[in-house]
């Protein structure tokens, strides 16, 4: 196996804020800069890295997920890799005729008719003329378009659109293909036919890049990921490997989103409050106490609550609810429930719940605190603005449903079969 | 979206390979070019009569200008007169309406040439070859015309195309120039429009630059002057071009040319994160 595309060393940076982009700007700072003959430097724009000595190798036939959050320098990689845009420093070397699916229809002239698209899009992508008269019926057999191909492209509807210009580029036959979250283009149909096309791209020995926010698609197809974070290349490595840093870091950028959100919340509620009793810290202790913010599915949890009561109240009752980010009940425990009488409380004090093993699925959860009276009719307290994260790792890979219960599969002896299916059927 | 053989490096090359890359996209000019001149006549109702529009107005604009002059100084309009406003007016009109559009190519793609990867240069010199397609459509019906008005010909007819020449890498060389300078600084386009606008007073378009007896060299100075007037000799008065004027013209040409396009080369990485 060759090499398809290296990455050495390759860093980008962007230029923030304004610019001079007029001659009206351009033209006084030059004279002022040169009467005043250096005295003060115009303030230099401020310059970040979108990209940072990035380095990587793709062999030819690799399939390769690139995955990030926002701003994570993903576009900037893809536009440094079709050559829109050079690095600042860097090599960047590719080897094989490469096309992009990014912007499939950035070509297309709506006054143009989609035969007149179809070669315009594809000359643009970098076929031949000739290479488009004899690809051309495969391309609209492909686009689903039939007898509207010599219809102005305007009077299309935004599917026929795409899938035509999807068409174009999937028929340029890459080495090299970079596919940029374009796979929702079209019907259900339509998809399939999309994935069969990459199929077949890949069994003709072409190197895919993708890259998606989607997980499955991810997992579904790819078997190295690169994680990019901050325009670094933080992981790169085995898909199922790769995978729990990245839920990771969304799961971290999802709490920061949240905490700010509840502060927020926080500052509008802050009027009310002369209250009996108010909660003055909650704290999460986890299974290894090295790693303070870190929790993991199937670790016992502790949780701390601070509170201070302001007169005596006589027999209050603690409610712990864990909700998911999206707003579902996971769990709830009470104080009352589980027999503990707290008795009466006054002054300062504290409490603690223990998790053995808490079950929940890696993902971001909001711990509510209430303080009830002993008839459970109004609240003295509530306290929500707790958050749980629950990291991913190697082992509890996927974060779908609620709950990650301790369960073990075994294969049962081949004799058993029938008698087991006997038996739920009778 | 850059297609590409072979080992490609992304970094500075030289021009050459800068003329190597735009010959293998030159079924994208020729498609651009295309584009350009359909949509214009696709939208005009007048069709090809759009070609000779402007050009037709001009020609009348600069007979009333002559008739003026015929008229301060007593003397009366020849054919020729008129023959060489149109013969200098379409080169002129086709400068002012490739620059025009050349200038405005880059910016008015923004959303190919920050997503697809090709030469960028193809954009301004698509945009000046549907402006030389109008040209080609307007010499056409002039050729017919002084047929008809049995001007005759010489051989000097034959210096034309080596003026057109010079004519068409000149405004090419300033159109990539001026496009990639109106990516960086967006008012250029305003300076432009008025050197464009005035333009057809400082060159000999309406006028000859005989005219201005001593002070002729002064119009032929500029390059659109030495070529217009010498398209003019040629072609309407029969004499062969002027050997000093000539080689001015096509030395300017050819610097404005290789100055564009380099300039144009150099910046062209540019593009996509200053737009």
């Amino acid at each position: 196996m060759s090499c398809a595309i290296e990455f050495q060393h390759v860093s980008k940076k962007f230029k923030k804020g304004e610019k001079f982009d007029s001659l009206r700007d351009f033209v006084p700072n030059l004279l002022k800069s040169l009467t005043q003959s250096g005295h003060q430097a115009p303030l230099k724009s401020h310059e970040f890295w979108a990209v940072k000595n990035v380095n990587f190798r793709i062999e030819q036939g690799e399939v390769v997920g690139v995955m990030g959050p926002n701003g994570a320098g993903k576009s900037t990689i893809l536009k440094l890799l079709s050559g829109i845009m050079s690095p600042t420093t860097g090599k960047i070397h590719i080897n094989g005729r490469l096309s992009a699916l990014i912007e499939v229809t950035a070509g297309f002239h709506p006054e143009l008719t989609g035969r007149e698209n179809v070669y315009l899009n594809g000359t643009i992508l970098g076929m031949r003329r000739r290479e488009i008269d004899f690809k051309f019926d495969k391309i609209v057999a492909f686009s689903e378009v039939g007898e509207f191909i010599d219809t102005p492209v305007k009077h299309y509807s935004s599917g026929m659109y795409s899938r035509l210009g999807f068409s174009v580029a999937a028929h340029m036959d890459p080495e090299i293909l970079i596919v940029d979250e374009v796979l929702s283009v079209g019907d259900v149909a339509f998809q399939s036919k999309c994935a069969q096309k990459m199929r077949e791209l890949l069994k003709g020995g072409a190197t895919i890049l993708l890259v998606s926010h989607q997980i499955s698609l991810i997992q579904s197809l790819c078997k190295r990921v690169l994680l990019l974070d901050h325009g670094q290349l933080i992981k790169d490595g085995a898909t199922d490997e790769v995978m729990p840093f990245y839920q990771n870091i969304t799961f971290k950028k999802n709490e920061e989103d949240f905490k700010n959100k509840l502060k927020a919340d926080q500052a509008r509620v802050d009027i009310n409050k002369d209250l009996l009793i108010d909660i003055t810290n909650v704290s999460f202790q986890g299974y290894d106490l090295t790693l303070p913010e870190e929790f993991k599915s199937g670790q016992p949890l502790g949780i701390h609550i601070s509170y201070k009561a302001k007169r005596e109240i006589v027999d209050p009752i603690v409610i712990i609810d864990i909700l998911r980010s999206d707003g579902v009940l996971c769990c709830s425990l009470n104080s009352k429930e589980s027999a503990m009488a707290l008795g009466n409380i006054s002054g300062e004090g504290s409490l603690k719940l223990i998790f053995k093993s808490l079950d929940l699925v890696a993902g971001i959860y909001l711990v509510k605190i209430s303080f009830w009276d002993r008839e459970m009719i109004h609240a003295y307290v509530v306290h929500n603005n707790s958050l749980l994260r629950i990291a991913a790792d190697e082992n509890h890979r996927m974060n779908n449903g609620v709950f990650f219960p301790h369960a073990a599969w075994t294969i049962e002896e081949a004799a058993e079969d029938y008698t087991l299916i006997g038996k739920t059927y009778k | 979206m850059g297609a590409s053989n072979g080992k490609l490096k992304i970094g500075h090359d030289t021009m050459i390979q800068a003329l190597k890359e735009l010959i293998k996209y030159r079924d994208l000019l020729y498609m651009l070019t295309l584009r350009d001149i359909r949509i214009r006549y696709k939208q005009a109702v007048m069709g090809f009569a759009w070609a000779i529009f402007m050009p037709i107005v001009a020609v009348g604009a600069g007979i009333l200008v002559k008739q003026a002059m015929s008229v301060v100084s007593g003397q009366p309009q020849d054919p020729h007169g008129i023959m060489s406003i149109a013969v200098k007016v379409l080169p002129w009109t086709f400068f002012i309406s490739s620059i025009r559009f050349a200038v405005l190519s880059l910016v008015g793609n923004s959303v190919l040439i920050t997503k697809i990867y090709f030469p960028r240069a193809i954009l301004p010199l698509a945009s000046t070859a549907a402006c030389f397609f109008d040209l080609m459509i307007s010499m056409v019906i002039l050729t017919i015309v002084m047929i008809v008005m049995k001007l005759g010909l010489s051989i000097h007819i034959l210096w034309a195309p080596v003026l057109i020449l010079f004519l068409v890498l000149f405004t090419t060389g300033l159109g990539l120039l001026l496009s990639c300078a109106n990516l960086f600084f967006r008012d250029v386009k305003y300076v432009v429009e008025v050197i464009l606008m005035f333009g057809i007073f400082f060159t000999p378009v309406f006028y000859d630059a005989n005219l201005f007896g001593r002070f002729k060299t002064f119009m032929l100075l500029n390059p659109m002057g030495s070529i217009l007037e010498a398209l003019n000799h040629t072609i309407v008065y029969k004499q062969a071009p002027d050997p000093f004027w000539l080689s001015y013209a096509g030395l300017w040409a050819m610097v404005m040319f290789v100055i564009g396009l380099s300039v144009f080369h150099n910046k062209e990485q540019l593009f996509a994160e200053n737009i």
